[in-house]
């Protein structure tokens, strides 16, 4: 006999969590961590108790965009999320001091089951996911483990981006999995095909990356309160 | 004392697991802990007493703890390996702490340096077995 005790504790650890957003999208660079940091900070803002749980193991750069340097989870009964600019705040990064995070997919399995059972979010109104491209472990775990998980697609205007989408919504409907709508981002304007709303290119969005209050003043927070009201989320 | 919340996970379980089998009284249970997670065995012991109060099925369970050395096998030369020998800070033994899998990001196969390795035992906190009456 040999059974892994962690599963049975995830509900329990998110049970005081009203909402969990999984923002995802299936190819890389198309803004899913910048998304899902934002719109952290968008919902603590208007006085939603908020999470961020950084899922993006081999990419995690939530930390980046938020401007998040010197945290720690705190010790007790399990691990306490620190709060930063309102948003309980969890990633891979608080245990890989900055260097590279090198896991194969059964690794990155174990380690999101780890972080699932001993990170005490508490209540919450939302917990944002900020998931890594594609569809693999952490994707599953997270079907898996967070039953109510809500997805919210992220794109670019790309053929390629478009096709994938559209693969990736196709398996949520099987997997029976709630898609809030699919965000364009970078848009060049217009109405975008097969997406709910848009954000648009936003070339003061790099300088603010790493600044809370700046990138709450951009025009892509703006885009994207925009967006997340017309999606029901707040 | 993050050991609180693995320890909460280990008595859970094995509620749940003695309910499925019919346990009329769950007496024992085997916990295994890996020797890569370093976990401390006062702390988790403490937290299991505190815990088996809000468990009333495991009030009288005796819970044997036992540790599995760690053994690594190499992805890139298929080399095996244990822990005892290979270097990492405090820091460093900190984080693989909280999360097992950062002896991938810390710990090298000592022949051939690729973090590119298994952890074929003694990884975190299991459960070996349940004894119970019926």
């Amino acid at each position: 006999m040999n059974i892994d005790p962690r599963p049975s504790v995830i509900e329990e650890r998110l049970k005081g969590v009203k909402r969990v957003i999984a923002v995802t999208g299936w190819k890389g660079g198309i803004g899913k961590s910048v998304t899902a940091a934002t719109l952290a900070l968008l919902l603590a803002k208007k006085g939603y108790k908020t999470g961020l749980f950084d899922l993006d193991f081999a990419g995690a750069s939530g930390h980046l965009v938020l401007g998040a340097k010197g945290l720690f989870p705190k010790e007790e009964k399990g691990l306490e999320p620190p709060v930063y600019e309102g948003v309980k705040f969890m990633s891979v990064v608080f245990f890989s001091d900055n260097k590279a995070v090198p896991l194969r997919g059964a690794n990155v399995s174990d380690a999101i089951i780890e972080l699932l059972a001993i990170t005490q979010w508490g209540e919450l109104d939302f917990l944002v996911l900020d998931m890594p491209p594609g569809i693999n472990d952490a994707a599953l775990d997270v079907m898996r483990f967070a039953r109510s998980a809500e997805v919210l697609a992220v794109t670019v205007p790309s053929v390629l981006a478009h096709d994938v989408l559209a693969r990736s919504l196709e398996l949520y409907k099987k997997l029976k999995v709630p898609v809030l709508g699919v965000i364009e981002n970078m848009s060049a304007g217009g109405k975008p095909k097969g997406a709910n709303a848009v954000i648009r290119r936003d070339p003061g969005l790099e300088r603010a990356l790493g600044h809370p209050g700046a990138l709450l003043k951009t025009a892509f927070a703006r885009d994207l309160a925009k967006a997340a009201a017309r999606l029901g989320i707040a | 004392m993050h050991e609180w919340a693995l320890a909460e996970s280990v008595i859970k379980t094995a509620v749940e697991h003695a309910a499925s089998e019919k346990f009329k009284k769950l007496k024992e249970t085997g916990v295994v802990f890996g020797e890569l997670q370093a976990i401390d065995k006062e702390i988790f012991a403490f937290a299991l007493e505190e815990l088996r109060k809000q468990f009333p099925a495991a009030r009288d369970c005796k819970f044997k703890i036992s540790v599995e050395p760690a053994a690594f096998r190499c992805k890139a030369c298929a080399h095996e390996f244990p822990l005892k020998g290979l270097r990492k800070t405090k820091d460093e033994a900190e984080f693989i702490h909280f999360v097992p899998e950062m002896a991938h990001t810390f710990l090298k196969c000592p022949k051939c340096k690729s973090p590119d390795f298994e952890i074929a035992a003694g990884r975190g906190v299991g459960i070996s077995y349940l004894k119970g009456g019926r």
